[in-house]
């Protein structure tokens, strides 16, 4: 078997979030980039698959849509143990085109697993895992929060409402990872570093799609206003305030 | 035909480099700065987890991590690859060594094993030796210890009272003695020992398994700090060492010690950054949560003076650390290259030979440190003195900085010492352009030449600082000749003015060699800038003045001291508001992101 997990490039969760052009476009500068957190989740399960012989993967594969500023993050991702990597080159304008062009991959690949995580840190859409099954026509699973091969066969457990759903999914299908599915994220170990620079990143052409959506405009939270003191003695006024300002009362 | 010449160490008290010779910071490629994700990831998963369990002095679960920091190949970035390490530069040692440095008493632990405990088997073992220790240290399956100092040894190392004797069969040396002080005591595996032979003047080393019969380790120290890393005397009671683990030639291991030392100060150097960062990145947090009179104590400017100045240090230091780093990598290379060192003597050839620089490095560096943990817990006001948060720890693991690796007065002594003895060895013309600058202070002067820019302008005021601890330096051998060696007053404000302008330079040219690239924060690099030299060039008169007036009297000194006025006077700078730009992108940031 061979698995194909889609990774997303991600400001870093402590990055400072800031915007540009009219609040329409993120403000890239100084930002520190990572593996989306529930893809590298994703990427942690496929490789301890593949570490467990029983379980018969081949291969790791990874692949991203997005321009060549990403390498590193892909890059890591084959430090810390995927076999090969996969980049579209374009600049995604909303989740369709991610999906459009991650279905060229596996069209051209021969994969039985494709994960997703469930969501991007960045944009939070939920959008991509269940878009790119569609684009392949074949069966997915989201929510998935384990993942395993008894004797070929995918066994799955999701996350349901109040309880678990165990199910089996014949292959290949597309699996909508969420947290649980590993412990933790491997970190990159110095071999695996060194060997990540000798495996290959192969460049696919991007297909020709156009966006469904555009983004208007991003609006930050709003800070939160300065406290106000009252004096003690004027207890008015803080009934007043709590009205009409606050409106709490 | 050759290049130019590489910089010889103390040679930039008499030469300029420029912005585009000097490594950077912002140079790191994608591999160097995937080595120190590591590093972090590593820390954040295994080691801050643990840190009271650690400072519990839980021996077995120090050791369980540091074997685990092995398994990821982080014990074997130091070590060639022919025995199974990494073989990476030393700039990127340095880089992980930054980045461990962050971890409080694993740091120490870690930094022992990998440096003291692992490095003079790798420097200055015969090939069987090495073989058979390396890849084990390397990879954490054995862990390393580094026996020095001795309860009557510590700055005076070569009067250690351990003795080595050779057995009657001739085939082991009988090791009798104590050490103390000896960090990773508590599980090591292997043990770097220093003894003396027979009557030998000096010392020489071995190679002691822990499990040799009367080895005899002792319970744990209570300590300030550093809590975490077992620290114990080591007896040694009639120890069977055999005659091939001694390491080097008889009488060898003074120069193997103090070379190592050399190694371990320059580490510190790096080592300092990742706690400082760590300290001043929780600083800036609690700054912006804390609220005081309604509103965050980050907005007031007594707080931002202390953030941006913690800011400026670490940033001017670590200016510093990469630039020799660089240096020592092209001098291993030519050493290599030219007189075809194998690859760990090139390494400790080429770090021993910035003497000068590893100790400003080990000095400044941990004052930085102290100073920033210092206003860190000063920042965070009665929490900062409490047991719950990091700084309270950091405060207390950053004192031994100032101690190990060389106190810090013993390694004032060096950079003077080192520097003038280099010069007069004919690295350098130091004392030639001292005496010329000496014989006329009346025409030195200090003038922007026409059409002078920015950094033209930063780089005229550092070599006026050397200039100035040229006077001092010209004048006080004069005075003083033989004398000066015991004079350590004045040593040591030589050594001040010394490191102030390495730093000084090494932070102008950084921000001069990255000034293109900042786009609109170029200006708050420039910021960082004007405040340093404008300290510097106070600092350094200070010091120079206090020289002078030690040593000569009347109208010489005045003239002298006149001169170093005229030569430290800088344009006035509006600090008070360069450090408020600093501050605020530390608290927009919310972190150490410069």
């Amino acid at each position: 078997m061979n698995i194909l997990v889609c990774i997303s490039h991600v400001p870093d969760t402590t990055t400072k979030i800031k915007f540009t052009d009219n609040n329409t476009r993120l403000d890239v500068s100084g930002i520190q980039w990572v593996i989306n957190p529930w893809d590298e989740l994703s990427l942690t399960r496929a490789l301890e698959l593949k570490d467990d012989a029983s379980c018969g993967i081949n291969t790791v594969s990874v692949a991203h849509v997005g321009p060549v500023s990403a390498e590193p993050t892909i890059r890591k991702a084959l430090a810390i143990g995927a076999d090969n990597a996969y980049r579209v080159d374009t600049e995604p304008l909303d989740a369709y085109q991610v999906a459009a062009q991650l279905a060229q991959i596996v069209k051209a690949g021969a994969f039985d697993i494709i994960l997703c995580g469930i969501e991007s840190s960045d944009y939070n859409g939920s959008n991509v895992g269940g878009m790119l099954a569609e684009f392949l026509d074949l069966p997915s699973v989201s929510g998935i929060s384990k993942l395993e091969i008894k004797e070929g066969k995918v066994h799955i457990t999701r996350e349901i409402d109040g309880g678990k759903e165990m199910l089996i999914s014949p292959t290949p299908f597309v699996g909508i990872v969420q947290k649980g599915i590993a412990k933790e994220p491997r970190i990159a170990a110095m071999r695996g570093i060194m060997m990540a620079r000798k495996k290959p990143i192969q460049l696919v052409d991007a297909v020709q799609t156009e966006p469904l959506s555009e983004t208007l405009e991003f609006e930050p939270p709003k800070p939160r206003p300065a406290c106000k003191f009252v004096d003690p003695d004027q207890p008015g006024k803080l009934i007043e305030l709590l009205q009409n300002e606050a409106k709490v009362i | 035909m050759e290049k130019k010449d590489y910089i010889k160490s103390g040679e930039f008290l008499v030469r300029d480099s420029e912005a585009n010779e000097i490594f950077v910071p912002e140079d790191f490629d994608e591999e160097q700065q995937m080595i120190a994700q590591t590093c972090k990831d590593f820390l954040e998963a295994e080691v801050y987890p643990h840190l009271d369990q650690l400072d519990t002095g839980d021996r077995e679960l120090m050791k369980e991590i540091l074997k685990k920091s092995g398994d990821l190949g982080l014990m074997g970035i130091s070590v060639p690859e022919e025995y199974g390490g990494f073989g990476q530069s030393f700039v990127t040692q340095m880089l992980a060594a930054e980045t461990i440095g962050a971890g409080f008493s694993f740091s120490v632990a870690f930094m022992a094993h990998c440096g003291i405990g692992t490095l003079p088997i790798v420097y200055y073992g015969n090939e069987e030796q090495r073989q058979k220790y390396v890849p084990l240290l390397s990879t954490g399956e054995l862990l390393g210890a580094y026996c020095l100092t001795e309860p009557g040894a510590g700055s005076d190392a070569n009067s250690g009272k351990s003795t080595a004797t050779l057995s009657e069969d001739g085939k082991h040396y009988i090791l009798n003695g104590q050490k103390m002080w000896i960090t990773n005591a508590g599980f090591c595996d292997t043990q770097v020992v220093f003894a003396k032979i027979d009557n030998d003047r000096i010392l020489s080393a071995f190679i002691v398994d822990s499990d040799m019969p009367g080895v005899v380790i002792g319970p744990d120290e209570h300590k300030m700090g550093i809590k975490g890393s077992s620290t114990a005397q080591i007896y040694y009671n009639d120890v069977k060492v055999p005659v091939e683990n001694m390491l080097g030639d008889r009488g060898e291991g003074f120069r193997i010690a103090l070379s190592i030392l050399h190694m371990g100060r320059m580490k510190l150097g790096a080592n300092v950054i990742g706690a400082a960062k760590m300290a001043i990145t929780d600083s800036v947090k609690y700054a912006n949560e804390r609220k005081q009179f309604c509103v965050l104590i980050s907005t007031f400017g007594a707080i931002q003076h202390k953030l941006a100045e913690m800011v400026i240090r670490t940033f001017a230091h670590e200016s510093a650390i990469y630039r020799v780093s660089k240096d020592i990598d092209d001098l291993m290379e030519r050493l290599k290259q030219r007189d075809a060192c194998d690859a760990g003597r090139a390494a400790i050839e080429g770090i021993s030979h910035y003497a000068v620089e590893d100790a400003i490095l080990k000095v400044y560096g941990s004052e930085v440190l102290d100073f920033v943990v210092d206003e860190a817990v000063q920042i965070h006001g009665g929490m900062g003195y409490s047991a719950e948060m990091n700084v309270e720890r950091g405060y207390r693991d950053s004192r031994i900085n100032r101690i190990f690796e060389g106190t810090n007065e013993i390694n004032r002594l060096l950079i003077t010492d080192t520097a003038l003895k280099r010069a007069k060895k004919g690295d350098f013309p130091l004392f030639e352009m001292a005496e010329d600058l000496y014989a006329k202070p009346d025409q030195l002067t200090n003038k922007a030449h026409e059409g002078e820019g920015y950094f033209e302008e930063k780089h005229r005021y550092v070599k006026n600082l050397k200039k100035s601890a040229m006077l001092v330096i010209h004048g006080a051998s004069k005075a003083l000749g033989r004398k000066l060696s015991k004079e350590q007053e004045i040593l040591n404000n030589i050594a001040d003015i010394i490191s102030e302008i390495y730093i000084a330079e090494s932070l102008a040219l950084r921000v001069e060699k990255t000034d293109a690239s900042r786009g609109e924060n170029a200006s708050l690099y420039r910021d960082i800038l004007d405040v340093f030299i404008y300290d510097a060039a106070a600092k350094v008169q200070k010091m120079a003045m206090d020289a002078i007036y030690s040593f000569v009297d009347g109208a010489e000194a005045d003239k002298v001291a006149g001169a170093i006025k005229t030569l430290s006077d800088t344009k006035g700078v509006n600090v008070k508001e360069a450090r408020r730009r600093i501050a605020e992108k530390l608290i927009d940031d919310n972190t150490y992101a410069f």
